[in-house]
């Protein structure tokens, strides 16, 4: 076999390597998991609840409580299928670090970026089944009508998504990398800051001028855009064009871009010594 | 002229650390360089065991790391069988496999769910490994009713056993074995030496193992070096370093060059540390 294809196949053998690895941790850890999918739930469906509070909360305008529903909603399980994925892309690098395995998967003959494409692989497969689970559990709770929405659209928004996600969860999984001990909370704080600007739960123009700006440069205002648009507006393909596009290049630069940043991290961490688990 | 399987010239390595200083204020650190190792030069010869014998804190673990991609010397060059470590690490690393101290695992994933991962980042797939797999751990003397428990409820001794199954499923060319019997029981502890004899025996493998056990060094190395403060003191087989230093044993030989038992030096470097 040409060697080329060869060392082709042993890459895209070790990236579903690293999915197979969490999947048989996913399966060790049953319980867990059906503790976090009852977590996640419940957090949508309060925001769903919410949506109906403000309906009882008076004054005499108008208030169309299925658009507020659906407009909170769409946002509250974006954001729990991003945050999700942010945290099991730092936390499969953590996990290494706390084992001591990540020296054996350093040590291994394959290029960082199918490390960490394996690890975002599983992060973004386990995180769209998570989070359509809980869309199920949201449908039947409040009886949400897709009939006016473009689901085709909304399926191309989310695709696009990914890419940028993807840079954004390896820029993640930098943290751990960086600061053994506290790494992992870091990325709690890069979620909080994405939750505040990206327009999860309110349009950006009521943010202050520098938050909008912030918001701006964060994909995640461009994946909700597209989405609520598509599934609220029935906004078509051709519509959401420009999110879509906008989404594609910014997959294009942040990708490199943070698979540089972590190479830099490992550098460093060889360099000084910071990949025992000791730190 | 056949290549070396290990090439070390003027390797050094330091580690940077903040620290405070006597009767400084808490928030003043400042920065201490802590010598692992000063200017190494080692070759190593393609098959059988070489031993580096040297209390903690001596570098031997440092020369095992840098040989391994996982640590990136300061000054000089290491090369495994031609590639260089820093330039050339992944060819090194198809051709490298370690063993360390702490057998590091996915403690709630099963051996075998380990070794797959493993052999999945070697090329390796489904296809024949469980039968690979089965055949070393037999070999190393692990129950096979072990395979599918999770790694925590392994032995400790189970737990080596398995580390060192991993490092053969690779087919290293150089494995890296960094005190593989420490705090392992007495019966474990044979079992690991013995399948390290039947690699000495073999020699299709170079073994660099650190230990500081001078009797498992006297019994299974074929070259033992000394080191103590990231130098190497001696160099030789262990009967020449007995016959060159007048003593009995390695440990004779140990206290002749530094004036103490390793027992000692390895309290002063906990000291150390600790401090």
């Amino acid at each position: 076999m040409n060697v080329k294809v060869q060392a082709q196949r042993g890459e895209l053998n070790a990236l579903f390597g690293f999915a197979e690895r969490s999947m048989h941790s996913v399966r060790r850890y049953w319980v867990w998991e059906v503790v976090w999918l009852f977590y996640s739930m419940v957090s949508v469906l309060s925001i769903g609840f919410l949506a109906s509070g403000l309906g009882t909360l008076g004054g005499n305008g108008s208030f169309d409580l299925h658009r507020t529903q659906l407009y909170l909603l769409i946002g509250s399980l974006l954001w729990g299928y991003l945050s999700l994925v942010f945290m099991e892309a730092a936390f499969a690098i953590a996990w290494e670090r706390w084992e001591g395995t990540i020296e054996y998967t350093f040590m291994a003959p394959i290029r960082r970026v199918t490390h960490l494409m394996g690890i975002c692989l599983f992060a973004i497969g386990y995180g769209l089944v998570r989070t359509f689970v809980v869309l199920l559990a949201a449908i039947a709770m409040f009886k949400l009508d897709f009939s006016h929405a473009d689901i085709g659209a909304a399926v191309a928004v989310l695709a696009a998504s990914t890419l940028p996600l993807i840079g954004l969860a390896i820029f993640t999984s930098v943290l751990p990398m960086v600061s053994p001990q506290k790494g992992e909370q870091m990325s709690f704080a890069v979620q909080g800051f994405l939750l505040l600007v990206s327009g999860v739960y309110y349009p950006l123009t009521v943010l202050p001028i520098p938050l909008q700006l912030a918001g701006y440069a964060s994909p995640l205002t461009y994946a909700l855009d597209g989405m609520r648009r598509s599934l609220l507006n029935g906004a078509s393909l051709a519509d959401v064009l420009p999110a879509v596009a906008i989404l594609l290049a910014m997959g294009a630069v942040m990708i490199p871009a943070a698979v540089w940043v972590f190479s830099w991290a490992e550098r460093r961490a060889k360099r000084l010594g910071l990949l025992k688990r000791s730190g | 002229m056949t290549t070396a399987a290990i090439e070390i010239k003027g390797v050094t390595k330091s580690f940077r650390r903040r620290e405070r200083g006597p009767g400084t204020s808490w928030w003043r650190r400042d920065w201490k360089d802590k010598v692992a190792l000063h200017e190494l030069d080692l070759t190593v010869d393609a098959g059988g065991v070489t031993g580096i014998l040297g209390p903690n804190g001596s570098g031997k673990s440092t020369v095992i790391r840098i040989l391994a991609t996982l640590l990136t010397p300061d000054a000089g060059s290491a090369k495994v069988f031609g590639w260089n470590v820093v330039t050339e690490a992944r060819e090194v690393r198809r051709h490298v496999n370690r063993v360390s101290v702490e057998a590091s695992f996915f403690k709630e994933l099963s051996p075998w769910e380990n070794m797959i991962y493993a052999a999945r980042l070697y090329g390796g797939g489904m296809s024949g490994t469980r039968e690979q797999v089965v055949a070393i751990l037999e070999r190393l003397g692990l129950p096979l009713d072990a395979m599918d428990e999770p790694m925590k409820q392994l032995s400790r001794g189970q737990q080596q056993k398995v580390a060192i199954a991993r490092s053969f499923l690779t087919a290293p060319s150089l494995l890296l074995m960094d005190e593989p019997t420490t705090g392992l029981d007495p019966r474990s502890k044979k079992e690991v030496q013995a399948m390290l004899e039947i690699l000495r025996a073999e020699r299709e493998v170079t073994v660099l193992l650190c230990t500081h056990d001078m009797d498992e060094a006297a019994a299974l190395c074929d070259r033992v070096l000394m080191m103590d403060g990231g130098r190497v003191l001696a160099d030789g087989t262990p009967a020449e370093l007995c016959r060159r230093h007048g003593g009995a044993t390695l440990e004779d030989v140990f206290m002749h060059l530094t004036g103490k038992t390793l027992e000692a030096q390895d309290q002063e470097a906990a000291e150390e540390v600790e401090a």
